[in-house]
């Protein structure tokens, strides 16, 4: 299958998903008005994806910003890799946060309550974006 | 008209206002309006918790304005369809924090829900709340622009503080909403 390869704009993220290394990657700022129209691609691939996975699946999460309307679909994504854990493959989220962003450190835990997969925080210095 | 420019001047200024825009919104608008609000905050606060909960705050406040909106202007005192959703937002910076302000016409008929939803979010503190968030975001619920009822939970949480909300009937099926979200680092 291809790798699912987006460029980031003002309000998505940059989105990387290679099918033969199991690494995904979705980075920078997610704050679309219409999340559902944005993430249907993401979900849809990573449903296929978990027909044939590798042993090892990793999601990178560097996210600077989140809307509320992205948070019931980036919990769709997790749902997705929660599934392919489930049918015994390994399966990790890796939930990157800034240096003093106790928020986003939050909302990485809020997801690591709920859906069944292990989750690494890992902080990372503040990004200079100017 | 001409007279009242100073007028208006002088009340932004003393209100300390730092953003302010009423009109059609769309989703390039929202965008250029974002990029403005980055820009200043990068300029005037030094702390960038403070920085990304405002950010955070108006994102929210502007989708809230674009998505809940009855399209509705007033033109003479009368509230006339518009074509693209419609409303008002400042951004004011006080001593002790900043002020997002938002207004437009919503359905009479979704008041009563609102008004529920903020006072039940105003008696909770900020560990209550995170459990709120955390309920509404498990429960599977989508509403039609994905939010599924986090978008005012998410303003509290970032606020610190109560939403200042007042509402204005303004004929059988619709009220014009204010909302005021005082962000204290």
């Amino acid at each position: 299958m291809a790798p699912l390869q987006l460029e980031g704009s003002p309000k998505t993220p940059h989105v990387n998903f290679d099918p033969e290394t199991g690494l995904l990657e979705l980075k920078g700022r997610s704050i679309p008005e219409n999340s559902i129209d944005f993430y249907k691609p993401l979900i849809d691939w990573i449903d296929k994806y978990g027909r044939s996975p590798q042993p090892k699946t990793a999601l990178h999460m560097q996210l600077e910003y989140f809307n509320t309307s992205s948070s019931k679909c980036i919990l769709d994504v997790f749902k997705k890799l929660e599934a392919i854990r489930a049918a015994g493959n390994e399966v990790t989220v890796l939930w990157h946060y800034e240096a003093d962003d106790e928020d986003m450190l939050e909302a990485g835990e809020d997801y690591a309550g709920i859906i069944n997969v292990p989750f690494r925080m890992i902080q990372i210095a503040e990004v200079d974006d100017n | 008209m001409l007279d009242r420019i100073h007028d208006l001047y002088d009340e932004l200024e003393r209100q300390r206002v730092m953003l302010s825009f009423k009109g059609s919104l769309t989703e390039d608008l929202i965008t250029a309006l974002l990029g403005l609000v980055e820009r200043k905050m990068l300029a005037i606060e030094p702390d960038a918790r403070a920085r990304k909960r405002v950010f955070n705050v108006v994102t929210e406040c502007l989708q809230n304005l674009y998505h809940h909106n009855a399209h509705l202007k007033l033109a003479d005192g009368q509230a006339v369809q518009t074509t693209d959703p419609h409303g008002v937002v400042m951004i004011a910076h006080a001593d002790s924090g900043y002020s997002v302000l938002t207004g437009n016409f919503m359905a009479a008929g979704d008041v009563d829900r609102l008004k529920t939803h903020l006072d039940k979010i105003n008696t909770l503190g900020p560990d209550k709340l995170r459990d709120l968030y955390r309920d509404t975001l498990a429960d599977g619920q989508f509403s039609p622009h994905g939010g599924g009822g986090l978008g005012m939970i998410d303003i509290a949480r970032k606020s610190g503080g109560k939403l200042e909300y007042g509402f204005v009937p303004y004929d059988k099926d619709n009220a014009f909403f204010s909302l005021n979200v005082n962000v204290t680092p």
